[in-house]
């Protein structure tokens, strides 16, 4: 069930989830209006049906009409939850009503789990797993450049289909311990934590599923242990600390590395500089290891102290008193500096 | 070059909602050419590319690849398509891209292997970025991203190559090397066809030309075609204005 | 005055308020950023009241439509960062702040009189009762009169800038070459569009906000591309659901809010569909 979270972040539709989320909705209480029973399968068949009519209406409205993702998403979102709550509510006015239950899809409550539940995650995972495995080119493929995949003859449409229904079977069978309400953040918060920390596809479906394992199993630790909390914010405020511990501390991607880094470039940047500027001036002499006086680079902006001897350090240059003087290999770097080390545009 | 007809184009009409963006376009193009299709802004090139790849589903008309309707040709046919296409911010890497090339003739289900990854990897070779094969696609330049598009076009090992603006936001070097590979590749009996926006370097980059704006204006060889006469039409305008632009 | 009358007007010019801001919010390809701010002003309402202890202080509207313009603050500042797509930063935020509130809500629910039922739905039913009284006078219903105040704002706003938001919605770059602040603007339209979900969340929930919001407006795109006729659309289109949807509930003795809904996506289903058979 966790993997279909990964490929909504990278389809640009990352709250295709929340959209499809509050469209099964009107589906659990539907299922329940006709056959009045309280099973969770029967229920989260509806909740299925409901979230696929929300798909491919979103899709009829971006591709028939003028109206943008946005909006789509936004109807759908509005009007099916809407529409569920108002036949949740007429279910709560009905005389002899065994809708005790229902409200749990709305925020999660995973202590109502029974075994059956479990079992049934289990296998949908399982299936999940196992299509993700046999289609993992072509879902690739389809991800990164659509367009391509139809001129290679692949059945684009079957594959968008295939994706999109298993996110939303994983939305669906994510609802009884998230809820309707929070279960787009479980879609995109692993994935989205753990495309910090790779640049590979497997990798971070992996560490998604991680992520979001571990927010499952400690959030629903932290809601059991205290009265009146339902599972699905704890759960989501668990899965919002991975993302904001990645976003800082992932190391090529976290911004506070990014920052050290940039921090470094300026520095290196200054050094090369101020070395540069030496060359300008020792090149026209023939010996270039003749001493200079220090004092004439001070008219060099970028020139400290603790550049001379941060460029002493690299051996590009010899300090004696108050002379400096280049060497052999200052030289060839300086000259070289502008010829290939030029970051590229 | 070849007498034989590589794509021919057959009454096409494509729109997008109401406005048409090519109108009823016949054009054939001959086996072994190095074509640039030119046309200012609007003209409808790209979307002639998608349609007869079956990118988009044209109105009316008909599209034929060595004669026969291009879903049984596709093993002749390479796409390169627009560099901003897609999303280079895809957790994948240069070699990954290139290996796409390979899917089709894979087909469904199965696994690229140690040839596909071979092939992939000569492909890399002949662009010049064997020593990028491990990068993420997002720290490459864009030169570099659109040798890797180039790269995985010839693992197809296609007759015919259809590329779209791969000139655009490339340094010179890369534009150097893309049009030595695509010379190459003439040389060598494909057949390749080139969205290009640069009016000055027509003539020195390609041997056939197709002039379009909407409707279809001129094809033919450049030495024989691309005139005042031609530009003027499909630009509207003199032409030395659309060349400085 | 009737609070059966009561409840129809306050629904009435809530809706106008809403399809006001949600016009440009459509046409600006923003529209999930109204189910952003929604569900965000949560944690606002419920801090606003441990401080205030009255549900309906001012000071509310103020917190919550502040902590709405965290919400839009912080999805840019993700964005910035270049980690994440726009439409994640949305999907990442939202979330989290809305759970914090819920969190509050729960841990503190002897205390408030919130209930998660009443933040999704919000409770037109009780709003007639809630009563602004000076001196002793009647002067009807809290709800009514805090709505009615925004509308009137965002009419004056929207005659004032008309020009502007048109062409800072049509054009970002002439707009700011023309010396008109996107930005500006930009913050101004979600202001409007915090303050006008606070208020109307009060009355009709987290949700029914964005249904209200989004659909006469998109309902209205597709019929025409007139901006002036879009928006006289959208308020028309909402002013009749409020009112359809009002008699709906009282027929099946349900939800308010979740009826308005329906029957607003009753209309959208419809002109969608029409739509559909023009082609």
């Amino acid at each position: 069930m966790r993997y279909a979270r990964k490929f909504a972040v990278l389809r640009k539709q990352s709250l295709l989830g929340d959209a499809i989320s509050h469209a099964a909705l009107p589906g659990i209480a539907v299922a329940f209006l006709i056959t009045g029973a309280k099973d969770s399968n029967v229920l989260l068949l509806g909740a299925l049906v409901s979230g696929l009519i929300g798909v491919f209406w979103i899709r009829g409205i971006t591709t028939k009409t003028h109206l943008k993702t946005d909006t789509a998403l936004g109807l759908i979102l509005s009007l099916f939850f809407g529409f569920g709550m108002l036949l949740l509510t007429y279910i709560q006015k009905q005389p002899n009503a065994n809708q005790a239950g229902l409200d749990k899809y709305l925020f999660g409550q995973a202590a109502t789990l029974v075994e059956s539940d479990v079992l049934l995650m289990v296998i949908v995972t399982g299936i999940s797993l196992l299509v993700m495995l046999l289609f993992w080119k072509e879902f690739k493929l389809l991800l990164f450049d659509k367009n391509y995949a139809m001129t290679l003859g692949f059945n684009t449409k079957f594959i968008d289909g295939l994706i999109s229904f298993f996110i939303v079977l994983a939305i669906v069978i994510g609802l009884q311990t998230v809820g309707v309400v929070l279960m787009s953040a479980m879609l995109l918060a692993p994935a989205a934590a753990a495309r910090q920390w790779t640049n590979s596809l497997s990798t971070m479906v992996i560490l998604a599923a991680i992520f979001g394992a571990f927010s499952g199993v400690f959030g629903t630790a932290i809601s059991a242990s205290q009265n009146n909390l339902s599972t699905g914010p704890v759960i989501v405020l668990v899965a919002a600390i991975f993302v904001i511990v990645s976003f800082l501390f992932s190391p090529e991607r976290g911004i506070i590395f990014k920052q050290i880094r940039l921090i470094k470039n300026r520095r290196d940047l200054q050094l090369k500089k101020t070395l540069y500027f030496m060359y300008d001036i020792v090149r026209d002499h023939d010996d270039i290891s003749r001493p200079h006086a220090i004092r004439i680079l001070n008219s060099f902006q970028g020139f400290t102290k603790k550049t001379l001897s941060k460029l002493e350090e690299k051996d590009w240059i010899t300090i004696q008193g108050q002379n400096w003087s280049m060497t052999e290999d200052g030289f060839e770097t300086a000259a070289n500096l502008y010829n290939n080390n030029l970051p590229e545009s | 070059m070849g007498t034989k007809i590589a794509v021919a184009v057959d009454d096409l009409t494509v729109a997008y909602n109401y406005k048409p963006v090519l109108w009823d376009i016949d054009l054939s193009i001959p086996e072994g050419v190095l074509m640039a299709i030119v046309g200012p802004n609007g003209a409808g090139k790209s979307t002639l590319i998608k349609s007869i790849l079956g990118i988009i589903d044209p109105i009316a008309g008909s599209v034929a690849i060595y004669g026969k309707p291009y879903t049984k040709q596709r093993d002749k046919v390479a796409y390169v398509p627009q560099k901003g296409s897609v999303d280079w911010d895809f957790p994948t890497t240069a070699l990954d891209v290139v290996m796409m090339g390979t899917y089709g003739s894979l087909g469904w289900i199965k696994r690229p292997g140690a040839k596909e990854k071979k092939l992939s990897l000569e492909a890399l070779e002949k662009v010049g970025m064997l020593a990028f094969k491990n990068r993420q696609i997002s720290q490459l330049s864009g030169g570099q991203q659109q040798r890797i598009f180039l790269a995985r076009a010839l693992v197809q090992n296609a007759a015919i190559y259809f590329m779209d603006e791969p000139f655009q936001g490339v340094d010179a070097t890369t534009e150097i090397a893309i049009i030595n590979i695509l010379k190459e590749l003439r040389k060598a009996g494909k057949t390749v066809i080139v969205v290009h926006h640069d009016l000055q370097t027509v003539p020195e980059y390609f041997d056939w030309v197709t002039f379009l704006n909407v409707k279809h204006i001129a094809t033919g060889p450049v030495k024989d075609i691309f005139n005042d006469d031609n530009l003027t039409k499909t630009y509207g305008i003199n032409y030395k204005v659309a060349v400085q632009q | 005055m009737s609070p059966m009358i009561d409840i129809q007007l306050i629904a009435t010019v809530t809706a106008a308020a809403c399809a006001i801001p949600g016009v440009f919010l459509v046409l600006r390809k923003m529209a999930l950023i109204s189910d952003a701010i929604s569900h965000s002003i949560l944690p606002g309402i419920v801090i606003g009241f441990f401080i205030t202890h009255d549900l309906a202080s001012p000071w509310l509207i103020i917190f919550a439509a502040f902590s709405g313009i965290i919400t839009v603050v912080l999805v840019e500042l993700i964005q910035k960062t270049g980690l994440v797509k726009e439409d994640t930063a949305i999907g990442l935020v939202f979330p989290a702040l809305f759970s914090i509130g819920v969190i509050l809500i729960a841990q503190n629910a002897n205390d408030v009189h919130l209930d998660v039922d009443a933040v999704l739905l919000g409770d037109l039913v009780y709003a007639p009762f809630d009563r602004l009284i000076i001196d002793g006078a009647d002067f009807g219903p809290k709800g009514l009169w805090t709505i009615s105040v925004i509308l009137v704002i965002t009419l004056v706003l929207l005659l004032a800038f008309y020009k502007e938001l048109k062409i800072s919605t049509f054009d970002v770059g002439l707009s700011s070459a023309l010396g008109f602040s996107p930005v500006i603007l930009h913050y101004g339209l979600m202001s409007v569009a915090s303050v006008t979900t606070v208020a109307a969340f009060d009355a009709v929930g987290a949700i029914l906000v964005v249904a209200m919001m989004i659909t006469p407006a998109a309902a209205a795109y597709l019929l025409t591309t007139d901006l002036r006729k879009m928006l006289l659309l959208s308020v028309l289109f909402g002013v009749g659901s409020a009112i359809g949807g009002y008699w709906f509930a009282r027929w099946l003795d349900a939800s308010i809010s979740g009826s308005i809904t329906t029957v607003l996506g009753l209309l959208f289903l419809i002109i969608y569909l029409l739509h559909l058979a023009k082609d």
